[in-house]
């Protein structure tokens, strides 16, 4: 199964038009992502990063290219369709948690549930194990105002692993954390990753968070340079 | 956790926003509650008139009287059926305050003209046989407390005696009610050959002519053919429909229709700017967690069906909260008013008209943020932070 290539990105290119001028991203950007992958994908500000995580999560379209998922084009799926594809496979971590303020964290940890034809209690026994396995079963009625980053950041890994998603993107998961925080954030992940066997797919500009990662990607002027990351 | 608890947690996030915004959707609709419920009473007399009834007045103005004459002519005018006439009488009971709208007519025919008026047939005998005999409505009977058989004075400010007093004294002899619940029944009715002999001045005249025709298609040929037979004489009369007569006779307090127009449009144009711009700024707020909604999965069409029922309900709790309010302050003022409005009632009509204009108003001030919410792109939304 490892050696299943989950992400198949061929010759990939994204452009931007501002006013007159057509900004490149990328031009020609191939990547393999295997199946039960940690991949730290690494960058100075501006190298597109994030434009790459929105690709693969199907929250941004190449100018070019295909993107494979699971052996099926992805990029050129209409919006209804991609909905629910990043709904049936991917989870969700952002930099800032994203919470909904007005929701406790066992509501916020309920949305995705709600695409999918699992009943109240169903949903919210699936809502107690992924709270549970981040340790926070105990804070399910708290709401994010009455948490910290930390604790709202394992609430947002919760809502990204509830419903059993292939893949895990997370956007500086750690960009707004201390370092003791980041790191329980990171174990967390490695967690996902190694005993779970979620692939997991994480932009950082944080190499000691990189380091987590068995793969880390650097991205320079529209490409990649590999090189593999040491395992912590 | 429903998508509807999902709205309902937006819609409450920001009460003393979502109070103030409700608060206004309330006024309006109090406001258009109670005055459409005030324009229904005041239009009841025009809407419950006979379509076949006509009405001769005075050309001059209806205040000015016609040659007690022209009734018998009428009546031999091809098309005309029924006949009656009636003079204002200016009544009112012990104190000028207390008013009674009293009129003069001929009895048989004034009960053939207007069927509306239900009487007991006893009591409508009685009426008949009496020279003195006053019919009443049950409004104003249950206003004074008269019953059948009582004898009572009643005081004209416009008429006086042969012998100089202005009181004339009737027997109560019947008590009418009406067809319809918002039929005026304020009003009492004597004979006129009583009114005739005993007062001391325009004997020979009556206030007003009303009559039948055979058929309502009639109707504008039967005024064309009254007006013609009296033009040129020293009274000439204007002949037309009775809604036209009672509609022209309301609206000499101004156009009613027109004031509550404007206090109805202003009001729901100050609800779209207000409910619309509170709409647009919470879904700007919530831009980050519509993008992360759509993130999770949750399809443009759903998030376009959240805002938008967002907005409708905020238009219907408050526009509900405002029209309750209107049922309860009619309801409250109704038996006050019933010498006055006696239609005053808030009908099922102007509360399903209301709900309309409610999720109207949603609609209208919702579509566009929700628009702009289903439309929402992902990439810029989280660029954007």
């Amino acid at each position: 199964m490892a050696s299943e290539t989950l992400y198949d990105l061929k010759a990939i290119s994204k452009k931007f038009t501002r006013g007159k001028e057509t900004i490149t991203i990328f031009e020609s950007l191939d990547l393999q992502i295997k199946k039960g992958d940690f991949v730290a994908i690494m960058g100075p500000s501006g190298s597109g990063k994030t434009t790459l995580l929105n690709m693969l999560g199907g929250v941004d379209q190449p100018s070019g290219g295909e993107i494979l998922f699971d052996g099926k084009r992805v990029d050129n799926l209409g919006e209804g369709d991609l909905a629910r594809w990043r709904a049936n496979n991917i989870g969700f971590i952002f930099q800032f948690y994203n919470l909904m303020p007005m929701l406790n964290a066992a509501r916020n940890v309920e949305l995705p549930l709600l695409l999918t034809k699992l009943n109240k209690k169903q949903r919210n026994q699936f809502v107690e194990t992924a709270l549970t396995l981040v340790g926070l079963a105990d804070r399910a009625k708290h709401m994010p105002g009455e948490m910290s980053g930390g604790q709202q950041q394992r609430v947002a890994i919760a809502r990204a692993i509830v419903s059993d998603p292939k893949l895990i993107l997370c956007d500086e998961p750690t960009g707004d954390l201390d370092r003791t925080t980041a790191d329980e954030i990171l174990e967390m992940l490695q967690i996902l990753n190694r005993d779970h066997g979620k692939t997991i797919v994480m932009v950082t500009h944080d190499p000691r968070a990189a380091k987590y990662a068995g793969r880390t990607l650097h991205l320079d002027k529209g490409a990649f340079v590999e090189r593999e990351a040491e395992i912590v | 956790m429903t998508d509807l608890y999902l709205i309902y947690k937006n819609m409450t996030r920001k009460p003393l926003r979502l109070f103030l915004t409700c608060f206004a959707i309330f006024i309006a609709f109090l406001l258009y509650g109670a005055v459409t419920a005030l324009k229904g009473a005041l239009d009841s007399g025009v809407e419950m008139s006979a379509d076949d009834r006509l009405v001769v007045v005075n050309r001059i103005n209806f205040t000015n009287p016609l040659p007690i004459s022209y009734v018998q002519k009428i009546r031999s005018v091809e098309g005309v059926e029924k006949v009656t006439f009636q003079n204002w009488f200016g009544g009112y009971y012990q104190d000028p305050k207390q008013q009674v709208v009293t009129f003069a007519a001929e009895p048989e025919s004034y009960l053939d003209v207007y069927p509306e008026l239900l009487v007991e047939p006893e009591q409508r005998q009685n009426w008949l046989r009496d020279r003195q005999g006053l019919l009443v409505g049950k409004a104003i009977a249950e206003q004074f407390g008269w019953k059948v058989g009582d004898k009572i004075p009643l005081n004209s400010n416009i008429f006086s005696h042969k012998d100089g007093g202005q009181t004339w004294d009737f027997n109560i002899s019947g008590i009418y009610t009406g067809e319809d619940e918002q039929m005026d029944t304020r009003s009492a009715v004597f004979h006129y050959q009583y009114f005739r002999e005993t007062n001391s001045w325009n004997t020979d005249s009556v206030g007003w002519i009303g009559l039948t025709t055979k058929d309502p298609a009639l109707n504008e040929q039967v005024a064309k053919r009254i007006d013609e037979m009296f033009a040129n004489s020293s009274a000439e009369t204007d002949t037309s429909t009775e809604k036209a007569f009672n509609k022209a006779f309301i609206e000499q307090i101004g156009n009613i229709g027109l004031i509550i127009f404007g206090v109805v449009f202003m009001a729901f144009f100050t609800i779209l700017v207000l409910v619309g711009n509170t709409m647009a700024l919470a879904v700007r707020e919530r831009t980050g967690e519509i993008a992360v909604l759509k993130t999770l999965g949750f399809n443009a069409s759903r998030i376009f069906r959240m805002v938008l029922a967002e907005s409708m309900l905020v238009t219907l709790l408050g526009g509900l909260a405002g029209l309750g309010t209107a049922y309860l302050l009619i309801e409250g003022a109704k038996a006050a008013m019933a010498r006055f409005l006696p239609g005053l009632v808030m009908t099922p009509e102007i509360a399903v008209q209301a709900v309309g204009y409610m999720l109207a108003l949603g609609l209208i001030t919702g579509l566009l943020p929700a628009f702009k919410a289903m439309r929402l792109n992902l990439a810029t939304a989280f660029a954007r932070g």
